[in-house]
């Protein structure tokens, strides 16, 4: 017990020692989510009509996003494959930083839902026992369980092995490498559902789709492995973490496979739609060419898709891919590339046009911005705080003093 | 530290008042009759009211001896048996205990922490504490039902509106459905003006349950239709077509509610208990009808405009952020009128009645005219049908 206190204790204190890079990062990441604050304060101050939203289009860019970074979550864990494919790695280490990814991004997803509801007040009615949980039919309901076992799962895994190695002790691989396994297949499933929240609306033919659910994990299996590398190569080098070279090109590797995964299933649904276009494939339509004049979205699909062909060639290339001057580029390219493609391209053109055929356009407003940019610096910091004590016991800074 | 002193300004501000209230809160809370309705230890501040009078004026005496007015379930301070045993209210009675002064305080700061200093303030913030911690209407006990009527109603007494919120239940051996002649409709949209008046619709943004496509002869999908036309009716060679919540006997907006804030009632009407609703919108997103329409802000609604002959699941007054729709006027219909739209159809292009009843004009409609029904593929089975008369 006292132990546990003297760690989240050296813990926060090892927070407070950094150089000024260090500070300055923190002190940015904390003034966006300031400014996030104010505007969420005006949203629930003046309604959700301060978004872009609307009847018409009554999901946008908050659920866009937390569609994406429940992708991020999922690919996290599967930081800890190369690891078990390799075999020798230090095998606890590459679980830390994944599931810190995890972490924060599964935070970044509860919030950017937070915000979404018209009454964040009532969420309390989620709870079961106390409000009532409509389980099992509603898939959001679902959602939300599969969510918070996952944060837990990703947040107790991690806090396990640093606390033994805190005290000194080395972690019991019988005790949390059955939950390392059961996170991989829980990240499978929290992606899944996602898309079932999707794709099992018949009154949107666009999302009612079977294969809606495997392009939502091919496309998080090559976005989130992106991240990662670009993370793990900032703290490679920021905080001379020892991360080899052999996690990175195995993580590339991945999502390579997946990105082409993605691509051949975008071809063939973009087949589908287009082959013998029915009254079914507008939104497909407008999304990629517009529809009697509205194409909001055209320009941004279309850089999505190219963009995201020319990197996927360019990382099939062993020495291109295995260039790490080169890799983060890609890397990020990538991440832009189908953040765009699922962010813009999944949601929002779901609801063009109507289920009555009308179509009234989406653009997120600004305080949507800031909003969102408020969690997803959230989301960053939390996993600025979290790597940081998670190397600093891995390289022994922080140790429970005898 | 700053910062700290202020947070602490704030609860010490905060709590006194909400303490205070619990003791002083228990009688102001009367419409009429003389009730000093004495509450159970675990329910801070419900049930301080009492509509007819004749209440057994403490707890003993209740437990003893229900007066005939609680029996009838108008009044709101019959014996708590009830509400004890019923687990899920009980568990959030407890949570209502104990984070008094953390969450709700914090939703009710602005009324919370200007200092309540009149009994009428103090019986606002009361009424509203108890209406936050409510539950879901279809899980309260007939009592409970009583109570949150009665605090809706002397809460728009206190803004100077009289209103009479009903909770009459669905009528035995029916089940509403309705009829919609494309060969009549001028496209005049009588039905849209009363449906906005008799349903209290936000009038800021004039939300509208019902759309009229005007669509060209010899074409069929809404989406060659137009809703938003501004020109003279009928106009030549156009017909028209109206839609509006279809009351689907296989609903997909209520199986994705993740909070069962939207359901089927017994007469086949699907309501939404607007109290309940957080605002998700995942139902309007399974609509296929395009039926839901949702509270972007507050809604604008003056005194004047409000319709005052309300029921607790339609047109009562919505707040910011939640879900409403139309409930083909439940609050008349239970009584056996017909909905607005119909009454002010100048056309008779619109025809409601009780599809259990062989001899309702629907029915005839329904066997003997070529009816179809929208998107019948879905299998949401609408229980709205069109039709022509030739
Ligand atoms: S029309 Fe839409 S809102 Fe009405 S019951 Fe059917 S699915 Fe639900
Ligand atoms: S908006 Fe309200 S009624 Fe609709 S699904 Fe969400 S909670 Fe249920």
């Amino acid at each position: 017990m006292k132990s546990l206190f003297y760690f989240f204790f050296d813990g926060f204190k090892h927070l407070y020692k950094g150089g000024p890079s260090y500070y300055a990062w923190v002190i940015f990441l904390k003034i966006v989510m300031l400014v996030g604050l104010y505007a969420w304060y005006i949203q629930i101050r003046d309604g959700l009509q301060v978004t872009g939203m609307s009847d018409h289009v009554s999901w946008g860019f908050y659920i866009s996003n937390f569609t994406f970074f429940v992708g991020v979550a999922a690919a996290a864990v599967m930081l800890v494959l190369p690891a078990y494919v390799l075999h020798d790695s230090d095998f606890s280490q590459a679980v830390l930083l994944g599931e810190g990814v995890a972490v924060s991004a599964l935070i970044i997803c509860i919030g950017f839902v937070g915000v979404d509801v018209g009454r964040p007040d009532r969420l309390w009615h989620m709870i079961p026992f106390i409000g009532n949980l409509h389980f099992p039919e509603s898939m959001l309901a679902w959602d939300l369980i599969v969510l918070n076992g996952y944060l837990a799962l990703n947040s107790l895994i991690p806090f396990y092995i640093l606390f033994c190695k805190y005290r000194g002790i080395k972690p019991n691989n019988k005790l949390y490498v059955p939950f390392v396994y059961l996170s991989v297949f829980w990240a499978v499933g929290i992606h899944m559902v996602t898309a079932f929240l999707y794709a099992g609306l018949t009154a949107r033919p666009y999302w009612n789709s079977s294969l809606l659910g495997p392009r939502f994990l091919a496309s998080a299996f090559a976005a989130g492995p992106a991240v990662i590398i670009m993370v793990l190569m900032v703290i490679r080098n920021v905080w001379k973490f020892p991360i080899r070279n052999v996690t990175l090109d195995k993580l590339a590797m991945i999502a390579t496979v997946a990105a082409q995964v993605n691509l051949i299933m975008l071809g063939s649904e973009i087949f589908k739609e287009f082959y013998w276009p029915t009254e079914h494939s507008q939104s497909a339509q407008y999304l990629f060419f517009g529809l009697h004049g509205h194409d909001a979205l055209k320009g941004w699909i279309w850089f999505s898709i190219i963009l995201n062909i020319i990197v996927t060639g360019f990382m099939m290339v062993h020495p291109i891919r295995k260039n790490h001057r080169v890799l983060p580029v890609l890397c990020l390219l990538l991440f832009i590339s189908i953040w765009i493609e699922k962010g813009l391209g999944i949601i929002v053109p779901g609801f063009i046009p109507s289920p009555l055929g009308e179509i009234v356009e989406y653009t997120p407003s600004h305080i949507e911005l800031m909003v969102s940019a408020g969690i997803i610096a959230l989301g960053i910091f939390i996993f600025t705080c979290l790597s940081k004590v998670a190397v600093g016991i891995e390289k022994g800074e922080i140790k429970k003093s005898q | 530290m700053k910062k700290k002193l202020n947070f602490m300004e704030f609860m010490n501000r905060c709590l006194p008042n909400m303490e205070d209230l619990q003791d002083s809160g228990q009688t102001s809370g009367c419409g009429s009759g003389g009730c000093g309705s004495q509450t159970t230890a675990n329910t801070i501040v419900t049930d301080g009211g009492c509509s007819s009078g004749g209440c057994s004026s403490s707890l003993a005496e209740a437990f003893v001896e229900p007066s005939a007015t609680c029996e009838l379930g108008t009044c709101g301070c019959q014996p708590e048996s009830e509400g004890f045993i019923h687990k899920p209210m009980n568990r959030r009675d407890a949570i209502k205990t104990m984070v008094g002064g953390t969450a709700a305080t914090v939703a009710l700061a602005q009324t919370a922490c200007s200092p309540a200093n009149t009994p009428e303030e103090k019986e606002e913030i009361r009424l509203k504490w108890s209406e936050y911690f409510k539950g879901n209407f279809r899980e309260m006990t007939e009592k409970e039902r009583a109570s949150t009527i009665q605090r809706l109603e002397r809460l728009a007494e206190m803004r100077g509106k009289d209103i009479n919120v009903s909770k009459l239940g669905p009528q035995e051996n029916v089940l509403y459905g309705y009829a919609f002649n494309i060969g009549k409709c001028k496209g005049y949209r009588k039905c849209v003006d009363a449906c906005v008046h008799e349903n209290n619709q936000d009038r800021d943004t004039k939300m509208q349950y019902i759309r009229i496509f005007e669509m060209e002869n010899g074409k069929i999908n809404l989406e060659d239709g137009k809703a938003d036309y501004f020109h003279a009716v009928p106009r030549e060679g156009h017909y028209y077509i109206g839609t509006q919540c279809f009351q689907c006997e296989n609903p997909p907006c209520v199986k994705v509610c993740p909070v069962g804030a939207t359901w089927k009632e017994k007469d086949g009407i699907i309501v939404i208990d607007y109290d309940w609703c957080i605002g998700c919108r995942y139902c309007q997103a399974a609509c296929p009808y395009w039926a839901r329409r949702f509270n972007w802000a507050e809604p604008k609604l003056s005194n004047e405009q409000e319709n005052g002959k309300q029921h607790y699941l339609s047109n009562r007054k919505r707040k910011q952020g939640v879900m409403e729709k139309c409930t083909f006027c439940l609050q008349r219909t239970r009584k056996g009128e017909n909905p607005a739209c119909v009454e002010a159809c100048p056309t008779g292009a619109r025809v409601f009645g009780n599809l259990l009843d062989p001899q309702s004009e629907i029915r005839k409609i329904i066997a003997s005219k070529r009816v179809f029904r929208l998107k019948e593929e879905l299998g949401t089975e609408p229980k709205f049908w069109y039709y022509m008369d030739q």
